[in-house]
């Protein structure tokens, strides 16, 4: 008599995954490193990218608050532009578009401008310093004019100043604003896998075109995507606490709001 | 600029879909965008949950990813649907529905943070006193809540609403014959990319533009008997 042998776990796992299960998840689970790969393009580009354009933009951002003749208007319009137009036709421009000129084809940066990793890469840069130029100038006007004042008062130079008092508080008040710039980048960074690159979309086309999916390689992608931005937020959250920690109210000074006479003297003479 | 001016229709007509596929998911948006808003507002814990959880899943996800999960995935789910039920045979989305669609949706999560916000900012005492005077509902939304909503939602609406004119491009890759995707396959055929893509990038540019100036009356005209310092 023939025994049977019995499906082990993981076969009947599988053979529920892709019949029974809407979402055959097995076929996710076995392309992990297809994910894992692009989930190291994506966040190589993305850091690399703002790293780049961050410090780009401090100086740009300086010049714009200086309101530095010529390069005011300069800064200001290359601000425009990069603001003004999808970050999809910037890529295409230089990525598919810079060919065109005979001069970029014989340089000496063809084999860069050619290569989509590099071409993603420049625009990324660009438009993120271009966001972020903008959301520092905000943030440098809105320091004080005492503190720059005093500052002044204190004997320290130009560059010393910028240093020491106006950037820091300068960083500090745009840090929520750049939080959501840093997810808005991650989330422009699907447009990569539009020129060949695969990074976590492009990871997640690939499965699908392979093995004739209509969603299965998306949502995996989504899902990666949710668990980045929720890291992002995460980390933001806490540097916000540790960074305005002079501004939040009172832990203790709550406490006795809420009852009134309870704790306050006695501490007062302890210390 | 010869090349350019052959191919002015199609470019045109490229120009006109964008435009047409933003118009048509700004106001899906604003619908959505109202319904979420009063959702998040409601008693009900149930809506909260429902709308709190859309609001996060969208500013999760990026938006190609979901417009591609839409347009692949909900066309499957759609025949899937149909196969089971016999209700239709074969259906298939076509790329500016799936587009506008998608853009309303993701949109409408934006919008929703909008209102509420707009909303939070009316004084709870006309409310009260509308309540009081006997307004219906329709009459309380039409002449206390609307107006307001209108005047403190708009520097954030303007803002969606420039995010979400670039974000059209993005249905170009569903390949929907707009902008970007004429300037591509006219800059193909004349192997002149970088040409083409620069007059889409200006057009681009003049639409943000003329949204501005626009943007700026319609918050002129909405904030008439505001008292400005």
């Amino acid at each position: 008599m023939a025994e049977e042998r019995a499906p082990s776990l993981l076969e009947s796992i599988t053979e529920f995954s892709e019949n029974a299960s809407p979402l055959d998840f097995m076929v996710i689970l076995e392309h992990w490193d297809l994910f894992a790969e692009g989930l190291w393009m994506t966040t190589n580009l993305v850091v690399l990218a703002l790293l780049i354009g961050g410090c780009l933009s401090i100086p740009l951002a300086v010049a714009r608050a200086n309101r530095t003749p010529i390069l005011n208007q300069i800064i200001w319009g290359y601000v425009y532009v990069f603001r003004g137009t999808p970050l999809l036709v910037q890529l295409y421009l230089i990525y598919y578009g810079l060919g065109q000129f005979e001069a970029v084809r014989d340089s000496i940066l063809w084999p860069v401008l050619r290569d989509p990793w590099w071409c993603a890469l420049i625009a990324f840069t660009l438009n993120t310093a271009a966001y972020t130029t903008e959301i520092f100038r905000g943030s440098i006007e809105a320091v004080p004019f005492g503190e720059v004042e005093a500052a002044k008062a204190c004997g320290m130079p130009r560059l010393k100043r910028l240093q020491r008092v106006i950037l820091p508080s300068a960083f500090r008040r745009s840090l929520p604003a750049y939080s959501n710039e840093v997810i808005f980048m991650l989330h422009g960074s699907v447009v990569a896998s539009t020129v060949t690159i695969v990074d976590i979309l492009g990871a997640g086309r690939e499965l699908n075109a392979k093995y004739y999916l209509a969603y299965e390689g998306f949502i995996a992608a989504a899902v990666l995507y949710m668990i980045l931005v929720y890291f992002i937020s995460r980390g933001f959250k806490f540097w916000e606490k540790k960074w305005f920690a002079h501004l939040r109210p009172r832990e203790d000074a709550e406490a006795e709001a809420k009852q009134p006479g309870a704790a306050a003297p006695q501490t007062a003479l302890v210390r | 600029m010869d090349v350019v001016l052959e191919y002015r229709d199609p470019i045109l007509r490229g120009a006109g879909v964008t435009i047409l596929v933003a118009l048509c998911s700004v106001i899906l948006a604003v619908g959505f965008g109202l319904l979420g808003a009063w959702g998040k507002l409601s008693g009900s814990p149930i809506a909260r949950r429902v709308c709190g959880s859309y609001t996060t899943l969208v500013r999760g996800v990026p938006d190609l990813v979901l417009m591609l999960l839409l347009f692949y995935g909900g066309q499957q789910v759609l025949n899937d649907l149909g196969a089971a039920t016999g209700w239709w045979s074969y259906l298939e989305i076509n790329q500016f529905v799936a587009g506008v669609c998608t853009i309303g949706f993701i949109f409408g999560a934006y919008m929703t943070e909008t209102f509420r916000g707009a909303y939070l900012a009316i004084p709870r005492g006309q409310i009260e006193a509308g309540i009081a005077c006997g307004m219906s509902r329709g009459k309380l939304f039409r002449r206390i809540l609307w107006p307001q909503l209108a005047r403190y939602a708009l520097p954030s609406f303007g803002n969606n609403w420039l995010v979400l004119l670039k974000t059209t491009a993005l249905v170009s890759v569903l390949g929907l014959n707009e902008l970007v995707r004429e300037s591509f396959v006219a800059g193909r055929s004349t192997r002149q990319l970088f040409t083409f893509f620069f007059v889409a990038l200006i057009i681009y540019l003049i639409l943000t533009a003329i949204s501005d100036v626009g943007l700026r009356w319609l918050e002129r005209r909405y904030s008439v008997g505001v008292r400005r310092s």
